[in-house]
């Protein structure tokens, strides 16, 4: 076609006529949405993080004046309540980033990894069972979490026959590593530099408090109901490396430990390179939770930035600040998502040496069930 | 795998069979067990938060807060569902998220497939420009549109409108990906052969290569259904009339205690029983579709 198209003048007759036409107007819907509704309201949204906008007029009205960075200064640099709560929030999402990425890549992995064995049956029930928490909604869960980790819910009940008392999980705001330190008696300094405010405003003490109980239920949620949607992701890969392999180790005598660490966990290293950095991104943008459970519940440790910038907007009226939140988040995000994108571009060729020809088949359907994982992403 | 261990069994109760395999046969079996042990104690997790769930909605409310592990409730009662359609406008969420994921759903479908096939198949100045940008896009964190959105849809006057719901939703740059990506995997003499025998662009497109497309219009159609149905952040910024509450954002204000004192865990958990059947019903008869990792993958 290539060719066709270069011999054929580029205006003219035949069967390319009016192709630019239909062409435009076939992407015309698609682009004016994205135009519409998403380009130009981040365009907007970006004047508002640099204005005083109180939301009452419009945000272009002339009444509404230019200040600068100062939104953008209240909340990292200028001390204060709002720099404290955004402060708060970024360490409470880091804390979740910090457990969420690790446990529920190790758990997609593990899932994957026993539900990959050939000789297993009820492969399909059991691929099910943990899929299932992926489609359904986050609203649901929450429901459901919630009823299981009440204080006298299902939870408590089954660590109750230990013997270990639960806590009230939604509602407790300790965080675990400050809970372990005071179980050692080590308590809250009341002064030198770790009780003096540092970073965003936050004390070294209150950086260090570790994820609050509450929190520490978010990240089960959240570790619930992704792991079946990265475990579909390490199948297709493990698919893929084949089970030659899996052979030829066996023969060679190699454990099952053994030969997971020195062959399949290699083999399987740009699909774990791909589940970690959607963690990574899908963590930062915590958000459906957090506004169902209320937000400010648990003294304030279940905050996120992403549900800052929601509530100062929303609630507080404070546009500016939510937009310069949101504009944080989102240049972290997008330098994330580039970091991944030339990662991955610097891996495919050597990946494409290492997988044995028969993975190139199999290859396609990781690729699909990536840019599915990205679009569930992406379309919610 | 397999292959060793069924040559293995087979080979068991022959005493010739050498050592060495009959070694690893054992091996796989004992690894086999455990396996079962470990995935059936998962599964377990995953499973039966739902099954106590389903079980309480049917609990009078002392009883799902008193005694939550029990599967059979000691007074079965339906007043949780009975209040969903009674006091609670339940019917009316789940009817406006039906209309809305529905149109939502058709068109996302429509317009990706549309604009999917332009770019793969058109030839037009800027398409290449086109492509760029929607692949640029495709890394925007859904999460920090809430506020832009809100902006956008009061400027024009959609604020808290049925529309202002839905249409933004209406194209998805990743949807657009995915359709293009398909389309470049089917033949290009396919369209052209139409095309010669005078069938318009619209027609080529609509009759002859967007059927080929199945497979990834079932996939889009799931990712958009399901994402719709399942929306939250986008009904939370476009609306603020309790007559718009989508079953989100309705049951999500149950959360909240909105309806008197008490946890209500039954009321609660019916709502989620409720909105999570539609989900599970697409997700049981396209679940080859959604997990086809495996199919034609299963060696052995």
């Amino acid at each position: 076609m290539a060719i066709n198209a270069a011999v054929r003048p580029r205006r003219g007759g035949g069967i390319r006529r009016g192709e630019a036409r239909s062409g435009w107007i076939f992407i015309a819907p698609s682009v004016l949405i994205t135009l519409v509704f998403l380009v130009i309201p981040i365009v907007l949204a970006l004047w508002v993080s640099f204005s005083d906008w109180n939301g009452f007029q419009s945000p272009l009205s002339p009444r509404v004046n230019f200040v600068g960075l100062e939104n953008y200064a209240a909340i990292t640099v200028d001390d204060g309540l709002d720099q404290r709560n955004f402060g708060i929030a970024v360490r409470n999402n880091l804390y979740y980033v910090v457990f969420v990425v690790p446990l529920q890549t190790i758990i997609a992995l593990l899932l994957a990894v026993q539900v990959n064995r050939a000789a297993l049956r009820g492969k399909g029930f059991f691929r099910t069972a943990f899929y299932f928490p992926s489609v359904t909604s986050t609203v649901a869960i929450v429901i459901v979490f919630q009823f299981l980790f009440t204080s006298s819910g299902a939870v408590n009940a089954v660590i109750g026959a230990f013997g270990i008392d639960g806590p009230d999980w939604f509602n407790d705001s300790t965080g675990i590593i400050h809970g372990l330190l005071s179980a050692f008696g080590v308590t809250a300094p009341t002064s030198g530099l770790i009780a003096e405010p540092g970073f965003l405003g936050i004390s070294g003490w209150q950086w260090l408090a570790g994820p609050s109980v509450a929190m520490s239920s978010l990240i089960m949620l959240a570790i619930f109901t992704t792991s079946g949607t990265f475990m579909l992701l390490f199948l297709a890969a493990l698919q893929a490396i084949g089970s030659e392999i899996d052979e030829a180790s066996l023969m060679d005598g190699a454990g099952a430990v053994r030969k997971f660490f020195s062959i399949t966990l290699p083999m399987l290293r740009p699909t774990l390179f791909t589940v970690l950095t959607l963690g990574l991104i899908g963590s930062w943008q915590v958000f459906d939770q957090i506004y169902i459970l209320g937000g400010t519940s648990a003294g304030g440790t279940i905050s996120t930035p992403a549900y800052l910038a929601y509530r100062s907007s929303f609630v507080d009226l404070q546009w500016g600040q939510g937009a310069a939140i949101a504009f944080i988040l989102f240049i972290f995000i997008i330098v994330l998502t580039l970091l991944q994108r030339w990662a991955l571009r610097e891996r495919s060729p050597r990946k494409r040496s290492v997988v044995v020809a028969a993975a190139d088949n199999a290859g396609t359907d990781t690729a699909e069930s990536a840019t599915a994982a990205t679009a569930k992403g992406g379309l919610q | 795998m397999t292959r060793v261990t069924e040559t293995a069994q087979l080979k068991l109760p022959n005493r010739s069979a050498p050592r060495r395999r009959k070694r690893i046969g054992a091996r796989a079996r004992s690894g086999l067990l455990v396996g079962y042990l470990i995935l059936i104690g998962l599964a377990l997790i995953y499973i039966y938060p739902f099954i106590i769930s389903i079980a309480a909605s049917f609990k009078t409310d002392a009883e799902a807060t008193q005694d939550a592990l029990s599967l059979i409730p000691q007074t079965v009662t339906y007043a949780a569902y009975e209040r969903l359609f009674g006091d609670v406008p339940f019917p009316l969420w789940a009817g406006n998220t039906l209309m809305i994921s529905t149109i939502v759903t058709v068109g996302r479908v429509f317009f990706d497939s549309l604009a999917g096939y332009a770019l793969s198949r058109l030839k037009f100045r800027g398409r290449a420009f086109v492509f760029a940008a929607f692949i640029g896009i495709l890394s925007v964190p859904g999460v920090v549109l809430l506020i832009p959105r809100f902006l956008i849809l009061q400027q024009l006057g959609l604020y808290d409108t049925y529309g202002g719901m839905i249409i933004p939703l209406l194209s998805t740059a990743a949807g657009v990906f995915i359709m293009k990506q398909f389309f470049d995997s089917i033949p290009v003499s396919i369209g052209e052969a139409a095309r010669i025998d005078g069938a318009g662009t619209f027609r080529t497109f609509w009759t002859i290569v967007l059927p080929m497309a199945r497979p990834a219009l079932v996939t889009l159609f799931i990712l958009s259904f399901q994402g719709s149905w399942n929306e939250l952040g986008h009904f939370i910024v476009s609306r603020q009339s309790p007559e718009l509450n989508t079953l989100t954002t309705g049951v999500a204000s149950l959360v909240s205690g909105q309806l008197g004192s008490g946890n209500q865990f039954p009321l609660q958990l019916a709502a989620a029983v409720l909105m999570t059947i539609p989900v599970a019903v697409l997700f049981f008869i396209f679940q080859r579709k959604i997990m086809n990792t495996t199919e034609g993958g299963e060696k052995g």
